[in-house]
């Protein structure tokens, strides 16, 4: 096993959030990761765990998540069916109890990667009501009367896309980063790790327009890095060559499959006149 | 040592909490900043005690400051420098003659000693330049000083002059002061819930079950309920055209956010003040009216009613019939002002303009007085603070 993380052969990392991860490993604290959306906040997870070789267990959060999921669910409602129809089962209560994945993260025989995704998701006392097990890192099993250990505090990461502010207490418990946008010279490092073999003019031109677009004022909504790599798969997928690029673009103010970076009526309309404005300029 | 930094950041309103500071220190024990780097320190540090980007701005602020200011912490780190970076750095400063001089008279202690003060001297001109080396500041004691970025930077490229991470101050804009945006709108939003069970039923009803099966002699009967949703209703007045364009985007931002928020949302447009009647849609307004005696009818008294506007026109537009500017009214604004805030329990007003200013425009102060003082600053704090007064 690995000692500490660091930039993969498929992920980019900053050193900021390459110090942050070791640091949140180290001290055993959940890292809480922020940043647009498409920065890679959970890819990082998984290149924890890959780094780490071992078992990643994501826990996705809805709007309806509650944290009680994440520790176990007794099935009262089928245990009550079962003893009406007389069932064997209905005699141990342990067979209603579905483990949830803080349940799954604490008795895992390997310190395991803990992801909870997008926390902001659910409501706004969700993060409130994990305090305690992220704390002392064990929960009492009413029905059963047991309390689960953890055997190992997992790494936890947590990631949250900004849509809810997240409660002081629940804060006050994590390591906090910041992605931040990557700037150009990262950009193209992350674009080679997913596409190897494009041509660097191609990616010089997809780098150019995509930086454009992201600069224009006003956009509802700004273009991410994952937006970027899905519009480099489609101009690598179609086969375009630089030439096809530049004659097509003569036409059109827009960047060839624009809609796989704008995504937005408005924004597109915005931009082509943007555009227009700084074309005329020139 | 650090306690210094933790109060100033406590000072300069960012919450940080004992905790946080604890671990911290936890954290540098174990050795998380080993390097001796102060960049990762203040990486470490900022990770550690801040929780939200829109303090990274005064974080950076506070730790400049500290780093500046705090000679102890100097220390720390100068005697962190090892020995043997600085021997190697002496051989790329020192010319051979003054090699020459060092080996001949005087011993190795010692031009650490004046190597030191070299480097004392040279921290308290950081401002000014690089008087020990002359133009061009081609040393990594340069711009930073202690600063073991400079160090490193200045180990592989001597003309790079070392730019404090702080300083650069990235997160400026994301200060809560300085920008709105939806989300952290919807979450001030979020401090009007008023919940009910009023929707399709989805959530298992114990209580209800219980006692059905009992009645069902045993056997299951199984009742679901519906889940809480927010039942509170606001009505949303927004003043449109004019000197509200300046403000288009921020209204703009509320009101979406509002509308996300709030499943019962009603809203409708004015131009300066409300008279007799305001409307919906800004492209049919002159045959699309509605009533405010007809709103009254229509909505009910605990409506939190949230009126939006910069209160900038002449005070006549508020106090006379016939003061409007676009028709004649029978009655005056503040008629009709006075009528909605008194009809309905709560009533506040969102002003854009800055509250500083308000003093000096006559309408302002008299509208402010229409709504009972209830007037806010458009922004998040003065949003929190004016749907603490809707709560009531």
């Amino acid at each position: 096993m690995k000692k500490s993380f660091s930039s993969t052969k498929n992920y980019i990392a900053s050193n900021q959030l390459i110090e942050a991860v070791n640091a949140g490993v180290l001290l055993e604290k959940p890292l809480l990761v922020k940043g647009e959306p498409g920065t890679g906040k959970t890819m990082l997870a998984e290149e924890v765990a890959n780094t780490f070789n071992t078992e990643l267990i994501s826990w996705h959060i809805k709007s309806t998540t509650k944290a009680q999921q994440g520790l176990y669910e007794y099935d009262a409602v089928s245990r009550l069916r079962d003893s009406q129809l007389g069932n064997k089962k209905v005699n141990n209560i342990k067979n209603y109890i579905k483990k949830g994945v803080l349940w799954k993260a604490f008795t895992a025989e390997k310190r395991p990667v803990l992801l909870i995704d997008e926390i902001d998701k659910a409501d706004i006392e969700f993060p409130n009501d994990l305090l305690q097990e992220l704390d002392k890192m064990e929960f009492f099993v009413y029905e059963t009367n047991e309390v689960i250990v953890a055997k190992q505090r997992p790494i936890i990461l947590i990631t949250s896309n900004n849509e809810k502010d997240l409660p002081d207490a629940f804060l006050r418990r994590c390591f906090f980063h910041y992605i931040s946008f990557p700037d150009e010279k990262t950009l193209a490092e992350i674009v080679k790790v997913h596409h190897p073999n494009i041509k660097k003019n191609l990616l010089n031109y997809a780098l150019n327009s995509f930086l454009e677009i992201r600069e224009t004022p006003g956009l509802k909504k700004k273009p991410s890095t994952s937006e970027l790599i899905d519009w480099l798969k489609l101009l690598v997928a179609d086969d375009l060559n630089l030439e096809d690029l530049t004659t097509k673009n003569k036409h059109s103010l827009l960047p060839p499959l624009y809609g796989a970076l704008l995504k937005n009526e408005a924004d597109v309309e915005l931009f082509q006149k943007i555009a227009f404005m700084a074309r005329r300029e020139n | 040592m650090f306690l210094k930094l933790f109060q100033a950041l406590r000072f300069s309103g960012v919450p940080v909490t004992i905790r946080e500071y604890l671990d911290m220190l936890t954290g540098l024990e174990k050795g998380i900043c080993n390097n001796n780097s102060i960049d990762e320190f203040y990486h470490f540090s900022k990770m550690s005690l801040i929780k939200d980007e829109k303090y990274f701005d005064r974080f950076d602020k506070v730790f400049e400051n500290f780093y500046e200011l705090n000679k102890e912490f100097y220390k720390e780190i100068k005697s962190k420098i090892p020995k043997d970076w600085i021997e190697n750095q002496l051989n790329k400063i020192f010319t051979d003659e003054m090699k020459n001089k060092i080996s001949n008279d005087k011993n190795w202690e010692e031009v650490l000693k004046q190597f030191q003060k070299i480097l004392e001297e040279q921290k308290k001109k950081h401002q000014g330049g690089n008087k020990w080396l002359g133009t061009g500041g081609t040393s990594m004691f340069g711009n930073s000083g202690y600063n073991p970025k400079g160090i490193r930077v200045g180990g592989a490229s001597k003309n790079k002059s070392a730019i404090k991470v702080w300083e650069k101050r990235e997160f400026e804009n994301l200060d809560d002061k300085v920008s709105l945006n939806t989300r952290n709108i919807q979450v001030v939003l979020k401090r009007l819930r008023k919940f009910a069970r009023q929707s399709s039923e989805l959530e298992f009803d114990l209580d209800k079950t219980i006692s059905h099966t009992s009645k069902n002699a045993g056997i299951l009967d199984i009742k679901y309920r519906p889940e809480r949703t927010n039942k509170v209703r606001v009505l949303l007045f927004i003043d449109i055209g004019g000197s509200m364009d300046e403000h288009a985007k921020i209204c703009e931002e509320v009101f979406s956010a509002a509308n996300n928020e709030f499943k019962s949302l009603d809203f409708f447009y004015f131009h300066n003040c409300i008279y007799e009647s305001v409307w919906k849609d800004n492209r049919r307004r002159s045959n699309n009216l509605t009533d405010i005696n007809e709103i009254i009818r229509i909505y009910k008294k605990n409506t939190k009613v949230i009126i939006i506007g910069d209160a900038l026109m002449s005070p006549y537009e508020v106090v006379y019939p016939g003061g409007s500017i676009e028709h004649w009214n029978e009655q005056s604004g503040s008629y009709w002002i006075k009528k909605i805030v008194s009809y309905f329990d709560k009533a506040i007003w969102l002003n854009p303009e800055n509250i500083d200013n308000w003093n000096y425009s006559q309408s302002t102060k008299i509208l402010k007085e229409l709504v009972n003082h209830l007037m806010f600053e458009l922004n998040i704090a003065g949003i929190e603070s004016g749907m603490k007064e809707l709560a009531k």
